[in-house]
């Protein structure tokens, strides 16, 4: 009986198995038949078949733009249809997965957005993305062009930008009013500080808040004057000079004039600010555009209080802004549609309709500029109800003034570094001083870079 | 067809077959990646190549960040391990206590965290325990004329937090263990123990520890492996990047450099230090308690 029972077993896992492999057969074989079949049927009824292109993206804020792009190009290629399949993965999933397809060779979408602190991994070894450099060329001279350094590597452009991140000043209007001060007179960093002094003495507040567990302050301001982390070639020049001198400047608006505190929370992003900033605990907030949306969502109180500046310059002609963060959307070289998926990038990250949807459906500073005048940014929507203010205006009077950093290897190690321990230790715990634990940042970096 | 049958079932063959699904995950799950673990720790991997660099990647790992991950690691297992046998062991006597009242709600209140999941804690602690004057934790303090706590910004009371978490989240476990363990102590003990006159403390020290001493070898046993293994706990608090390290663990070393900065080889250093060090402490824990070679005798 056993021995039945067993042999039984057996030829049930036999035929499982064989016909678990013909079945994969037939499939592999039959639908491609079929499609082509499908698909010449279609031609000759309605045009060809839509072409699948598949994207990953980390942020599903994103979607509906996605999904205007893909309508808009089918209207415009209706012979050359798409059908675009967006997947949203959680942030380091996303990334994780897209390192661990290319590494594999297989499983890899046709385009991907790709976070711009992550991106340098992606360009080490054999670059698994397409080169953009043909798409880019003839627009570049409209757009930030530094918005496509950022994503580039020995001079070819392999990530298209997402938004500009212009580094602004939000300055709480009443605060500034109740200490009989105007922001239109605070043009250098120094006018800044001793417009904060006036704050302080008027009204007891802060005037600045100091991120000291993310790069918000730092990176920004040394940005501005034309420093970095590391220089073009990718050399760690974080400990020179300049960059010295800014974060002795930032200690003493801390430690010395009080017109600052460390971030409650840590950084600006931590439910602590919200908090903070919307009961009117500091009168001002340099961050990039993009923070608009935490306005929105989580300040509600100080609805129609704020004032976007240009960022305070640090010498007479100074740069009064800094382009920050980003995402960087690419093509695989390894898809097999690449040329749809360059042509449909080509539409959806540089094209006019396609930046003015940036604005109208993301609410991102579009990094190509002649949108900056078109119509749709005098449109009402929900920054222009809060803020009560023409947005773009500012963003104009520094159009010529927004650097980006280098993004080099070492870059999302480097932002780790300032993040946890340079600003932590020189501000609130202010056991090192600027310039050691600069030099000490500098020599972690490059032991890394050997 | 019935040679093969004969195969199957006789003596020699039917071992292997019923103990390959263990052999085969051992192999594919556990070998394999080890092997291959080793050998990138020696690579400096990018896409599309691998180069071997010698003990480059161990010569940059061992540098303060990883002594530091490494002391949070140990600190943190400690005091998970001490308050998680001491305080389990005492909810359930508690709770087995005859005249003990509210029995059934009480155990429900303690074991309810270990059906929640870490990170959903994590949220609610890190609201608890907020750096406004207003956060709940800040706001009993001050009741007590105690300053408000930067409590994730200094590195006593970030331990404090992630041993905290651990401890809400797995003490309603491990009392389960004991509360299975106290069971099985006959009651004759405690009754010709108080015929002797013996008072509750002498029955708890002399009859009910030592009865409970192998649940208490393994809950210890099983506590270190997940100390050294924590992950959770400080993620939830700084999502992987904390001020001075205060809450970096060998996980999230092996997390950050393997996976958030792609330094897959080492991460794998990384990785086999702790394997090493979970191997050593296990095997110390195994021999101490006379475990190891008790199928011999």
């Amino acid at each position: 009986m056993k021995k039945i029972i067993s042999l039984l077993m057996v030829t049930i896992l036999l035929i499982a198995c064989i016909s678990g492999c013909a079945s994969e057969n037939n499939n592999s074989q039959v639908p491609g038949e079929s499609n082509s079949k499908q698909g010449t049927q279609q031609e000759q009824e309605n045009g060809s078949e839509p072409t699948v292109l598949k994207m990953w993206i980390f942020n599903d804020v994103n979607l509906g733009y996605w999904d205007e792009m893909e309508k808009g190009y089918n209207k415009k290629n209706p012979d050359n249809p798409i059908d675009l399949q967006v997947e949203t993965y959680p942030f380091e999933e996303m990334h994780n997965k897209l390192q661990i397809a290319i590494q594999s060779g297989a499983g890899a979408p046709d385009i991907a957005d790709v976070e711009i602190s992550k991106f340098p991994n992606f360009l080490r070894g054999d670059i698994p993305f397409a080169d953009l450099t043909s798409i880019v060329e003839p627009v570049e001279d409209v757009f930030v062009k530094s918005r496509f350094h950022i994503y580039s590597k020995d001079g070819k452009v392999y990530g298209l930008p997402l938004h500009v991140g212009a580094t602004v000043m939000f300055y709480n209007k009443d605060i500034l009013a109740e200490a009989g001060v105007s922001s239109d007179d605070i043009n250098t960093w120094h006018d800044f500080v001793e417009a904060g002094k006036k704050v302080k003495e008027k009204t007891g507040k802060p005037m600045f808040t100091i991120e000291v567990t993310d790069v918000f302050t730092f990176f920004p301001m040394i940005i501005q004057q034309g420093s970095d982390f590391f220089d073009k070639d990718g050399n760690v020049i974080v400990n020179n000079e300049s960059n010295v001198k800014t974060l002795e400047f930032i200690y003493n608006m801390v430690h010395v004039d009080k017109i600052a505190i460390p971030t409650p929370g840590g950084n600006h992003h931590s439910e602590e600010f919200y908090s903070f900033f919307n009961q009117g605990g500091s009168a001002a907030l340099m961050m990039p555009l993009w923070y608009m949306l935490r306005f929105v969502n989580y300040m509600p109180q100080i609805e129609g209080k704020i004032e976007i500046k240009p960022v305070p310059r640090w010498t007479e002609d100074g740069d009064r802004s800094a382009g920050m963060g980003g995402t960087g959307t690419v093509a695989l070289k390894s898809s097999p549609v690449l040329d749809t998926a360059m042509s449909f990038l080509e539409y959806s990250k540089l094209s006019v309709e396609a930046q003015e949807a940036v604005w109208t459906i993301l609410g991102f500073d579009p990094p190509r500029l002649d949108v900056w005048d078109s119509e749709v940014t005098r449109q009402e929507n929900q920054f222009t109800e809060y803020f009560k203010q023409d947005i773009f205006a500012v963003l104009r009077e520094v159009k010529d003034e927004i650097d980006s950093p280098n993004v080099v290897e070492g870059y999302a190690e480097m932002c780790d570094l300032v993040r946890q321990e340079l600003m932590f230790s020189v501000i609130s715990e202010q056991t090192k001083t600027p310039k050691e634990a600069l030099d000490e940042l500098a020599s972690a970096i490059n032991k890394y870079k050997q | 067809m019935r040679k093969s049958v004969q195969l199957f079932s006789s003596k020699k063959v039917a071992p292997y077959v019923f103990t390959a699904p263990f052999v085969i995950t051992f192999i594919v799950f556990f070998l394999y990646p080890t092997i291959s673990t080793i050998i990138m720790s020696f690579q400096r991997i990018v896409p599309g190549e691998a180069k071997f660099v010698g003990f480059e990647n161990y010569r940059i790992l061992f540098d303060k960040t990883f002594y530091k991950a490494v002391s949070n690691t140990v600190v943190f297992t400690f005091w998970s391990v001490f308050i998680l046998v001491t305080l389990p062991i005492l909810l359930s006597v508690l709770v087995n206590y005859s005249i003990t009242k509210f029995k059934n709600p009480l155990k429900m209140f303690i074991f309810l965290p270990a059906v929640v999941s870490t990170v959903v804690g994590g949220v609610i602690f890190r609201q608890i325990f907020g750096e406004l004057d207003t956060s709940f934790m800040n706001s009993i303090l001050s009741k007590f004329s105690i300053p408000p706590q930067q409590w994730t910004m200094k590195s006593s009371t970030g331990m404090l937090l992630m041993v905290l978490l651990a401890v809400w989240r797995w003490t309603g476990v491990n009392m389960l263990y004991f509360m299975a363990g106290l069971q099985n102590i006959p009651n004759e003990l405690y009754e010709s123990a108080d015929i002797d006159g013996a008072n509750w403390p002498h029955k708890f020290l002399h009859i009910t520890l030592p009865s409970l001493q192998p649940v208490i070898v393994f809950v210890v046993l099983i506590s270190v492996s997940a100390g050294l293994k924590m992950f959770e706990e400080s993620y939830v608090f700084w999502q992987g990047s904390s001020p001075m390290n205060i809450g970096l663990t060998i996980l999230g070393y092996i997390y950050r450099e393997g996976i958030s900065f792609g330094n897959l080889g080492l991460g794998s250093a990384a990785g086999l230090i702790l394997l090493m060090m979970i191997l050593i402490v296990s095997v110390i824990q195994l021999k101490y308690f006379g475990l190891l070679g008790k199928e011999e005798q």
